[in-house]
């Protein structure tokens, strides 16, 4: 995505006195951890620019998360306090280095961050690196939301969990959705030209081809991310394709201008998505996406299965009105690595890594969740939702639009095998 | 005399340099430092063509991002064993590719300066950019290409896991390359780019060509560019695409600019404070752009010579020791305009926050209360009056502080 | 096949007609002031929310009109109060100030009316099929936006040739002290193009907003297209941007509607290359992914080729 980033400088006081205050934080060394020690936990990612929407709402949940469980009851680890450290790396890789600097420095041990799996990469990378080189400064990686299957593949971590379903476990569902449906005889693959929209279109490929072999690919497109004006000229190719059905994997405006132009030039065709909801998405696409959008997730939309998930809703509606709970992994994530803590009574990322792997654990929705420690992967049951206005308890962007289950799959049925080849350290 | 006073600056530029990390030794501030010594060589070398040669460019990220990649490249030939050599000398490799790149761009760019060389700079970095994308296999996609500094031979026991091990490389190469870049303005070739900047006709007509002049410039500065790339890989380890695309290349034009084009130091000045800006400043305010931009356009408008600029505006002042004379009218101005920036910056936050208590410089201000925004307005007013109506004075004393004593004129 | 060749004629034109608006605004101001405003762009973006807050209140139609004049005149404000500040101090000057202008306008925009795509939809009025070929549906609202743009074009051309404020905008450009000592302001006059080229870029923000997506971004993706379309067409020749805009236009157009690639390009000259050949990205590349290129692939060559554009009478 091109994000004109530039950076400016100014003149007056006011920049004085941030640099006053910056050179205080140059200074400082950080402190010793005593009893009463908040327990900090960094969350990395965009808060400014483009895509800040995205950051600051999954920060919102995740800082109302840490509130309502455990802050407002008495704190964690016998009276210890959550404390979020919000870091801007304007989903950039080379922020996402220096903001890792920034949280090394401020002894920060854990790092919650999502968005972009090319940033999740480098994170890997990066803090693999570190951890090797800084014995006993380890740092440990919470990636709540990016699907690149090689974080848990290839490129697995003993110190990366991801607690989001990876890209080839929703599209095995998704194509297992498509292939039940017997009015889909043919697929337009369309998607942003980088490793994401690769994975998609590689993977729905080769698993329509085992599941449906009559299922015809009949367009196969990539185009640059941010880049694409007007999306009409790719909806004339689908057209005259005679394409039954869309599959996508494009996010933020991508997702919105394709949908737009498809409901625009009158073509009635399913779209299947991964990012069509949230954040001013759902609003816009309003009355014309109805029943036509379908979103794989994991977690629960429409109807929520439990009350104290609804409970959850609530509050954080009423704490922060122009926000939805958009991501309920946040929440699990943090659970489970606050049980690990309190199981090991130690917020070491060592101990905590070896205490989330192999954890089961009972989320809010009641449901059983589980991190394979093969490759620190979670697993649990995932669905398929269409946008619509009808049975919305819980709408998105206030819109009275939202997201309803159709299809729900259970968490046996989502493991995929991995790659992975972990390699444990040894203390 | 004049050499020793030319060279004290020098060593006093080294000592900073080495000094430097031992007075800001956390990890933040190495890291920072780290940033700033790349910055520097960057800027420094898209002021050789900007400010020196006058070919205003909107893709200088370019040979920065090609001898990064490059640079990329040769860390993970040594991680493979393919060659061997000490990771020293990669910002040679670097400034190597750099100086290639800018060869051939700049066979068919430097024809004519001005806005169609500023347009094929803009072209070729958007195509260069966007090709990066495509030709994944050498560029690595949006995650870009990563290596690992530690394979190579040690020197002199060092491996350079450490980030202030690799301060101290970047600062042997950055004090190097600042100084070649210094005696490069200096040089036969560096003079006449001033004069093609200034008037190519004339140049030509005293038998340079001004073309293979431009091209002469172009090509240094792209390699210095792949210096600073270079350096970029060893610090971080990996590049990506942002690197070479437009927001790097107008964040340059931007250091160059700030610090002021006219000045060697200009760009280093800019280089520094807008590499602290950046890793600071958007950890206190999501709105951290926004008064990036209003403080950038003012720059712009008030301080057209940038920051070195503005320095340099008191020489007359300071030579005639009448600095004193200022003082008191710079406080009677620049107090009441910092008022007012603080109290613009706090209806702004306050009309963005969610929070009920909105937390100010120490402060707890009320959103919900409209006494504390009819306060802050009231503030805010006072002291912009009170900066109209200080103005006069101190460009009285600036008049003052200026003129020509009678005895001199007569 | 033939109904592709015509939707990617006619969302060609579509895509042409709307970069023309904001290119003419564009090279007007750059004939007059010989400043490039990088910052155009942004007031296109401005248009868009404008009306979108506009029609939130008073429904489409209001917004069509009042949002450029509202976008105009804040372009006639930057005019007078900043560029015209920073033109003592050089081109250079002017541009890094657009430069930054551009950037603040985005902050602005995300300022005040958040970083979430905007729900700015079309007239009720304009929402039928204008005719449907072959199964696709072209809409009216697109005919309507063709409309505008001829009809702009029209105007200016109009305006510029015939009537007595373009003769003396025209002299303007050419010989600004005659002019000025003819009697004629020509601050003010620089002001007026200012605001109307801003305002033409605004009106193609509110009539692009809602089928292009309002969001932040849409400034950026837009930008330097129009630089290019400005540059290849000839600095300061309008019927070089109207023909430039149009080129442009097709041609991502057609790209995007082809489906060819190199592996067609090597088949035809009998050669393959192995999937882990070290060029395998080249050899696999299709013209639809490098669409997006191509204009400045285009930039590159023509100013190479012809400095000057396709019909730019000065270099400079």
């Amino acid at each position: 995505m091109k994000n004109y980033r530039f950076i400016w400088a100014n003149k007056g006081l006011i920049h004085k006195t941030l640099m006053a205050a910056s050179l205080g934080s140059l200074l400082a060394l950080g402190s010793v951890s005593s009893a009463q020690e908040p327990v900090r936990i960094a969350f990395m990612d965009p808060l400014s620019g483009t895509f800040a929407s995205i950051g600051n709402s999954g920060l919102k949940q995740l800082q109302f998360a840490a509130d309502y469980y455990y802050n407002t009851k008495g704190g964690i680890l016998g009276g210890r306090m959550i404390e979020i450290l919000p870091l801007d790396n304007k989903q950039s890789p080379n922020e996402t280095q220096l903001q890792f600097r920034r949280a090394v420095s401020e002894e920060i041990r854990i790092i919650f961050q999502g968005n972009s799996s090319a940033v999740a990469n480098t994170l890997n990378q990066t803090i693999a690196r570190h951890n090797r080189r800084n014995p006993g400064q380890e740092v440990l990686q919470i990636n709540y939301s990016a699907v690149d299957p090689i974080l848990t593949e290839d490129n697995c971590s003993f110190w990366h969990f991801r607690f989001d379903a990876h890209a080839v476990m929703k599209l095995n569902i998704l194509t297992d959705y498509i292939a039940d449906n017997p009015d889909i005889k043919s697929m337009y693959i369309i998607g942003q030209d980088y490793s994401f929209g690769q994975v998609v279109s590689d993977t729905t490929i080769r698993l329509l081809k085992e599941k449906r072999p009559d299922i015809e690919i009949v367009g196969n497109e990539f185009h640059p991310i941010g880049q694409v004006k007007d999306f009409t000229p790719y909806v004339t190719k689908i057209v005259s394709s005679g394409a039954d059905a869309v599959i996508t994997g494009n996010f933020g405006a991508d997702m919105v201008s394709l949908a737009r132009s498809i409901i625009d030039s009158g073509l009635d065709i399913p779209i299947y998505t991964f990012y069509a909801a949230y954040d001013g998405i759902t609003a816009t696409l309003g009355e014309d996406g109805k029943n036509r959008i379908r979103l794989i997730h994991n977690g629960f939309a429409n109807p929520l299965p439990t009350e104290a998930r609804k409970q959850f809703n609530r509050d954080f509606k009423l704490k922060n009105p122009n926000n939805d709970v958009t991501q309920p992994r946040i929440l699990n994530a943090l659970q489970m690595v606050v049980r690990a803590m309190e199981e090991t009574q130690s917020t070491d990322p060592y101990d905590i890594a070896l205490a989330l792997e192999d954890m089961r654990f009972t989320t809010i929705s009641d449901e059983e969740i589980w991190m394979r420690a093969d490759d620190h992967q979670i697993f649990q049951s995932l669905n398929i939702s269409v946008h619509t206005d009808e049975g919305i308890e819980f709408d998105a962007d206030n819109s009275g639009f939202g997201l309803f289950s159709e299809y729900h799959v259970p968490l046996e049925e989502t493991v995929v095998e991995t790659s992975c080849q972990m390699t444990r350290p040894r203390r | 005399m004049l050499l020793l006073k030319k060279s004290s600056i020098w060593i006093a530029f080294l000592i900073a340099l080495v000094t430097l990390p031992q007075l800001f030794d956390s990890i933040l501030a190495v890291s920072i430092l780290n940033q700033m010594t790349i910055a520097i060589v960057f800027a420094l070398s898209y002021n050789m063509l900007l400010g020196q040669g006058g070919m205003l460019s909107f893709g200088h990220a370019v040979y920065f991002g090609l001898g990064g990649f490059l640079s990329v490249h040769a860390l993970l030939l040594i991680e493979y064993e393919t060659m061997v050599f000490s990771i020293l000398w990669i910002p040679l490799i670097g400034g190597l590719f750099g100086l290639l790149a800018g060869l051939f761009i700049g066979s068919f760019s430097t024809h004519k300066a001005g806005t169609v060389f500023a347009m094929i700079s803009l072209g070729i970095g958007e195509l260069i950019a966007a090709s990066s994308l495509i030709f994944s296999s050498f560029f690595g996609g949006e995650a870009g290409i990563s290596g690992d500094r530690t394979f190579g031979p040690l020197f002199f026991g060092i491996d350079f896991a450490q980030n202030l091990e690799i301060y101290y490389l970047a600062a042997f190469w950055v004090f190097l390359a600042t100084l070649f870049m210094y005696l490069f303005t200096q040089t036969p070739a560096g003079r006449m780019a001033n004069a093609v900047r200034d008037n190519p006709e004339r140049a030509e007509f005293i038998g340079y060509s001004a073309r293979r002049v431009r091209f002469i410039s172009f090509c240094a500065a792209g390699m210095f560019a792949g210096i600073a790339g270079g350096l970029f890989a060893l610090n971080y380890e990996f590049i990506t695409e942002e690197n070479l695309n437009a927001a790097t290349s107008g964040r340059v034009l931007l250091m160059a600019y700030i610090g002021g084009l006219g000045y060697f130091i200009g760009p280093i000045i800019g280089a520094v404070v807008l590499t602290l800006m950046n890793s600071l400043l958007s950890n206190y305010s999501e709105l951290w752009m926004l008064y990036l931009g209003i403080m950038f356009l003012l720059t712009v408008m008030f301080l057209p010579r940038g920051f070195a600029g503005f320095i340099m505006m008191h020489q007359v002042a300071w030579v005639r020791g009448n600095m004193k004379m200022l003082i008191k009218p710079y406080t009677l101005t620049g107090v009441p305009a910092a008022l007012f920036a603080l109290c613009t910056i706090a209806l702004i936050e306050m009309s963005h926050t969610e929070e009920e208590v909105f937390h100010f410089l120490g402060l707890e201000l009320n959103t919900a209360s409209s006494a504390t925004w009819i306060i802050t307005t009231v503030i805010a007013a006072a002291a912009f009056y009170a900066v109209r109506k200080s103005l006069h004075q101190l460009s009285e004393a600036w008049d003052t502080a200026n003129a020509i004593p009678k005895e001199e004129r007569a | 096949m033939l109904e592709v060749l015509i939707f990617a004629t006619l969302n060609g034109l579509v895509t042409g007609f709307l970069l023309f608006m904001l290119a003419s605004g564009l090279t007007l101001i750059f004939s007059m002031m010989g400043v490039l405003n990088f910052a155009h762009a942004s007031f296109y973006m401005l248009g868009a929310y404008a009306a979108y807050s506009l029609s939130l209140y008073f429904g489409f139609w209001t917004g069509l009109i009042f949002a450029p004049l509202i976008v105009g005149a804040l372009g006639a404000v930057v005019e007078r109060y900043g560029l015209r500040r920073v033109h003592q101090s050089g081109h250079v000057a002017e541009l890094v100030f657009t430069f930054g202008l551009a950037f603040l306008i985005e902050e602005a925009v995300q300022f005040f009316w958040g970083r979430d795509t905007k729900n700015y939809q079309t007239p009720e009025l304009l929402d039928f099929a204008l005719f449907t070929l072959l199964g696709q549906e072209f809409s009216a609202y697109r005919g309507f936006m063709i409309a505008i743009s001829i009809g702009i074009f029209i105007a200016l051309y109009y305006v510029l040739t015939k009537s007595r404020v373009g003769i003396i905008i025209q002299a303007a450009i050419t010989h600004p002290q005659t002019v000025a000592n003819l009697g004629h302001n020509v601050p003010l006059i620089f002001m007026g193009v200012f605001g109307v080229g801003t305002a033409l870029a605004g009106l193609a923000g509110v009539i692009a907003g809602p089928v292009l997506t309002t969001f932040p971004g849409m400034a950026t993706v837009l930008g330097s297209i129009v630089f290019v379309i400005v540059v290849i067409g000839g600095l300061g020749s309008l019927a070089g941007a109207f023909i430039a805009s149009l080129l442009i236009g097709l041609l991502q157009s057609y790209a995007i509607a082809s489906d060819v690639g190199m592996p067609d390009l090597l088949n035809l000259l009998g050669v393959s290359f192995d999937r882990s050949h070290p060029l395998n990205d080249l050899w696999t590349i299709s013209l639809p992914q490098i669409a997006p290129l191509l204009p400045f692939l285009l930039l590159v060559l023509v100013l190479i080729f012809r400095p000057t554009g396709l019909m730019g009478k000065r270099e400079e």
